[in-house]
Order: C-alpha cells, then structure tokens, then sequence
C-alpha cells in the first residue's frame, strides 16, 4: 500500500512540475499546431490542384497512366474550334449580365420594402423570401423540372390562365427559351442572398440624411437615388463581384435542369461543358484546360475588379 | 418664392400613404406567391400517382392521397442509409471547419509573426476559386491520393474550400476582442491556447455558430463532389438519393416529388431555428432583428 501510495505521490509531483493543465507550446508551438492543419488542407485541395490543371492542360490524357502525350496548345486550340464551347461561354455571360440587370435590382427592391420601415409583417415577408437559399440546388432543380413540365406544368398553367390564348411552352427543351428558364431558377433560388446582403448595407443608411433631404424637397425617388443608393455603395459594389463571380460557378442546376446542355448542346454553361466533355468523356486534358480558362476569368475579373473598383472600400 | 410649393392637404397625404402600402402589399405577396408556389406543386406532386401526373401533371390529387409515395420511401432502408451517410458529411465538415478556422483565425488574429501577413494573402486566394469552378482538378487530386469512395474525399475538400471566408470571417470578430483582455488572462496564469479556449472561444459564440450553420447548409447540400467521388451507391448521401428516379426515359415524378418533400421538411424546420444565425453568418453580424 506504501509503495503505491509513494508512486502516486511521485506522479503528482511530476504533474506538478510541468504543469500539465497548462500545457504551453510556445509560441512557435501554437503556430504549428494552430495554422498547419488548416495549411496543409488547403494547400492539398485547393492551391495543388489548381496548379496541376494548368500543367494536365497541356497534355492529351484520359486520366490513367502517365502524362506521356504533350500537345503544347492544341486543348485550347480545340476549344476555340468548338461551337458549343463558345456558346456556353456567351451563356455564361447572358447569365451574368441578366444577373446583374435583373436579379441584383429586384433583390435591392425587396431589400427596400422589406428590410426597414414599419411595414407589417415584413419579417414574415422575408423569412419566406429567404427560403429558397436554404434548399439545395438538386432540389431547386427538380421542383422546377416539376413547375416546367412541358404538358400541363405550373408555369404553362399559370401563363395559360394569365394571358388568354397563351400556348404551353416546352420551358427547358426550346433552344430560344432555355437559358431564360433557367436564368428565372437561378434568381428564385438566390435573390434573397442579396436581398439579405442589402438589408445588411441598409441598417447603415443614416435615417437623418434621407429626412434631411425630404425636407429640403426631394420626392421619395430623389431619395433613392441620391442619397439611400450612393450610401449603400460598398454593399452594391460587393453584390456585384459576388454575382459576376457567382454567374461563372453555376453548375448542378443548370445540368439537371438542361439534361447536359440539350437539345444538342445548345444550352451549356462552361461548367456543364466541362463536365460533359472533360470528365464524362475522360478527355481530363481537355477538361483542364477548360478549368484553366475558367479560373483565368474569375482570376482576371477578381483582380480588375479588387483594384478599379473595391479599392475605395479597403480605405480603412 | 416657396408659398408657391403646392402642400397636400392632410387627407391627400393619407390617401397617398395607404395607396403606397397597398402596392408595397402588393408587390409582396406577388412575389412570395412566386417563391412559395413551386415548393407547393412539388409537396402536392408528392401525394399524387405517377398517372395522374403524367395525364395532368398539375393539380390536386384526384384519386385520393397517396401516403405511399412517403411511406415507400420512409420503409426503405437504402433511404436511411443514405439520410446517416448525409449526416455524416455534413457532421464533419462542419467540426473540421469550425476547428480548424477558429485555431488559424486566432493566429492570424492574435499572434503576430513574420510572413503572418503573406500566410493570410495566400488564404484569401482561396476565395477566388469556389469548389465548382475548381472540381475537376480536385477530383483528380483525390483519386491521386486514394480517397475516391471514401468519405473523406468529400469532406476534405469541402472544408479546404469554406477555409478562406470562415477564417476571414471569425478573424474580423477576433480582432473586435479587447487585447486588454488577452494581457489579463495570460497575467492569470493562462497559457496562448488557455486563453484560445477558455476566453476567446465562448465570447465568439455567435460568429462561430454562424460559420456552423452555413457549414451545415453547404454539407447537407453537397452534390458536385459526392457524384464525382462515391462511385459505390451504398455511401452515397440523399442529394444522389434523388436522381434514383430518374430514369433515361421515364421519371417516376410522384415518388420523386415525395422525396423531395421529405427533404423540404428538415431544410425548413433547420431554416426556422436558424434564420438568424444564417443571416449573420452571411452580413458578418451587420444585420440584426
């Protein structure tokens, strides 16, 4: 029993001494520990793999094997070549620019009439405004395949009862139609992530100015335009580096929703391409150097934009 | 000069007043119908048969309610399988996020070192390249590292790419702390992580709960990754569930209907306990009430 009790005794004097509850690494020490993991993770799935695209795209490969057969430029000589692929890159921008037209200031209307004021029951309004971003894209994707069924779907229904004479559309099939579908998906499903970014930029609108303007005489559009949007600058300008980038991203919605970016390919976004031609067809080669172009894109419009533009914002 | 200025009279001024609610009102509920109406059909798609749809593909079930749609589904196991597979990702994408932003926005934060700043620019990088643009290269980086058909092929990924915006995001919160506070612990006693733990982490509850939820989200949801890396069906979580009834030539809609309904339900219920914290997550805090 002595002994046992000698030996915790010792113990505990150990403890004592390193203070074991207390355990310090130093500071080096709490740097490794604390920044590494997160480095390391991030340095393996994003940054490598970013850099290996560009290298992949330089060569023919299906994806097995060595990278053997180098063709210099001749993926992205390809892609030039190809029709659908320079349709699916004016989609992109279509998409972005209706984002930015439409989307942006029917996100900034709600956000107006909803995100202050003494409206009744405005936060009902935007709790259901919000619902759709919570909803994954599959699913958005698959409720409105539903909604544009080309028989009796809710869109020709409603259209039907609406407009006298209206005749049922095939919303997704209908190459003239198809990118306007599905830019109307695109905005139910995130109109209230920027409606919800204004109302944020909103709460610092000072409410003395905007009275001080109505008193010197200015209607309620005057308002708008001359003090509540100028104010709300930063935000807007955010918006729309979120949008653009965001318009370049789109990827499983508009696969479902364009089954692969029929009919015949005339409906692809650069991602759907990618997928379609790079993945499914194992010409990863191929694929890479549609990624490459598409992180060239963002990568360029990032910078622009970070320098021209966001720059009067980082002022602080 | 100004008597010139024509004044409403007082009751022109309140006709104007209701005439602009109503079409505030208006405008409102035009669009929350719009919002609301597609989820509506697909709840109602779900209890009605596959025939009725495809002879009236809009409209309420004619041949009374079918409950099997949901029960079918809810009797499967290969539907319980793929809901634990579902929580499975979204679970630790979400701890391994929220530890491992919350550890490198304290040191880019609160520990001042050479080449801090260059660590923190290269993360920022990360912000440029969302997970869909890049999933090409990382589908070949996974399978270079043997993790297809393993979940942490999904995992590692997602939480590598919400790295930059919840480290930037909590750091901004971290920097808000007194340093006053920080000087007082360490002068009690408290070690560096001592302090991380114990003081820092319970005053950023707030941020750190936003960063989860938005996490929670983008796990449940994921599908880019899930379809390129399980190959096996047995791993494969409820958002590759779906595409079960799509057939090449046939869609078995009522069912499907059915089960996105099912999906519905939790997303909202989440989505009613956590609106606020989403929304904080999203402004950064700025917006309240």
């Amino acid at each position: 029993m002595s002994a046992l009790g000698a030996q915790v005794r010792t113990i505990t004097r150990q403890r004592d001494k390193t203070h074991p509850r207390r355990i310090n690494f130093g500071k080096w020490g709490t740097i490794s520990l604390f920044v590494l993991p997160g480095l390391l993770l991030f340095i393996l799935f994003v940054l490598v793999p970013i850099a290996k695209a560009a290298q992949y795209s330089l060569y023919e490969w299906d994806g097995f094997g060595p990278l053997t057969e180098y063709v210099k430029f001749g993926n992205y000589d390809r892609l030039n070549d190809h029709k659908p692929f320079r349709s699916a890159i004016s989609h992109s921008f279509f998409i972005m620019f209706l984002s930015l037209t439409v989307q942006l200031p029917l996100a900034m209307m709600l956000a107006l009439l909803v995100g202050r004021g003494k409206l009744r029951g405005r936060k009902i309004f935007r709790m259901i405004l919000f619902v759709p971003f919570v909803f994954s894209e599959i699913i958005t994707a698959l409720i409105w395949m539903y909604v544009f069924h080309p028989g009796e779907g809710l869109a020709n229904v409603a259209f039907g009862t609406l407009i006298p004479g209206f005749e049922g559309q095939t919303w997704l099939g209908d190459r003239d139609l198809v990118m306007y579908s599905l830019f109307a998906v695109l905005t139910w499903k995130y109109f209230g992530f920027y409606m919800i970014l204004y109302m944020a930029g909103l709460q610092g609108v000072s409410k003395e100015l905007e009275e001080a303007a109505r008193v010197d005489g200015a209607n309620e559009l005057q308002v708008l335009r001359y003090v509540t949007l100028p104010l709300l600058g930063s935000t807007i300008r955010l918006t729309i580096y979120l949008s653009v980038l965001g318009s370049f991203q789109q990827f499983a919605i508009a696969w479902i929703l364009t089954r692969g970016g029929s009919p015949a390919n005339s409906s692809h976004l650069i991602s759907t391409y990618l997928y379609k031609f790079g993945i499914k067809t194992f010409r990863l080669g191929y694929g890479s150097s549609v990624a490459v172009v598409l992180f060239t894109i963002s990568l360029l419009f990032s910078l622009g934009y970070q320098r021209i533009v966001l720059r009067r914002d980082y002022a602080d | 000069m100004r008597s010139s200025t024509y004044i409403p009279s007082p009751t022109t001024l309140k006709i104007r007043r209701g005439l602009s609610v109503a079409l505030k009102y208006t405008i409102l509920i035009l669009v929350c119908m719009i919002v609301v109406s597609p989820i509506l059909t697909a709840i109602l798609g779900g209890l009605r048969t596959t025939g009725e749809f495809i002879a009236r593909p809009f409209g309420l079930p004619t041949r009374g309610i079918q409950w099997e749609n949901y029960t079918n589904i809810l009797e499967d196991n290969i539907f319980w399988r793929s809901v634990r597979n579902s929580l499975y990702i979204t679970l630790a994408s979400t701890t391994f996020t929220v530890i491992l932003s919350s550890t490198m926005a304290f040191v880019f934060s609160r520990i001042q070192f050479k080449g801090r700043e260059v660590l923190f620019n290269i993360l920022s990088l990360g912000l440029l390249f969302p997970l869909g643009i890049a999933i090409l290269p990382i589908f070949l980086q996974i399978r270079a590292l043997h993790l297809t058909d393993s979940y942490w092929g999904v995992v590692m990924p997602l939480v590598a790419f919400s790295l930059p915006s919840s480290t930037i995001i909590l750091r901004t919160f971290f920097r808000a702390i007194p340093p006053e506070l920080e000087d007082a612990s360490y002068i009690d006693g408290c070690t560096r992580i001592g302090f991380f733990v114990y003081i820092l982490l319970p005053l950023a509850r707030p941020a750190i709960t936003a960063i989860a939820t938005l996490q929670v989200i983008a796990g449940w949801n994921e599908y880019f990754l899930s379809l390129l890396v399980l190959t096996d069906s047995k791993k494969w979580p409820l958002t590759l569930g779906l595409m079960q009834f799509q057939g090449d030539h046939a869609t078995d809609w009522a069912r499907m209907m059915a089960y996105v309904t099912i999906l519905i339900v939790p997303a909202v219920i989440f989505y009613l306990f956590a609106e606020k914290y989403i929304v904080t997550g999203l402004t950064g805090g700025e917006l309240k009430g």
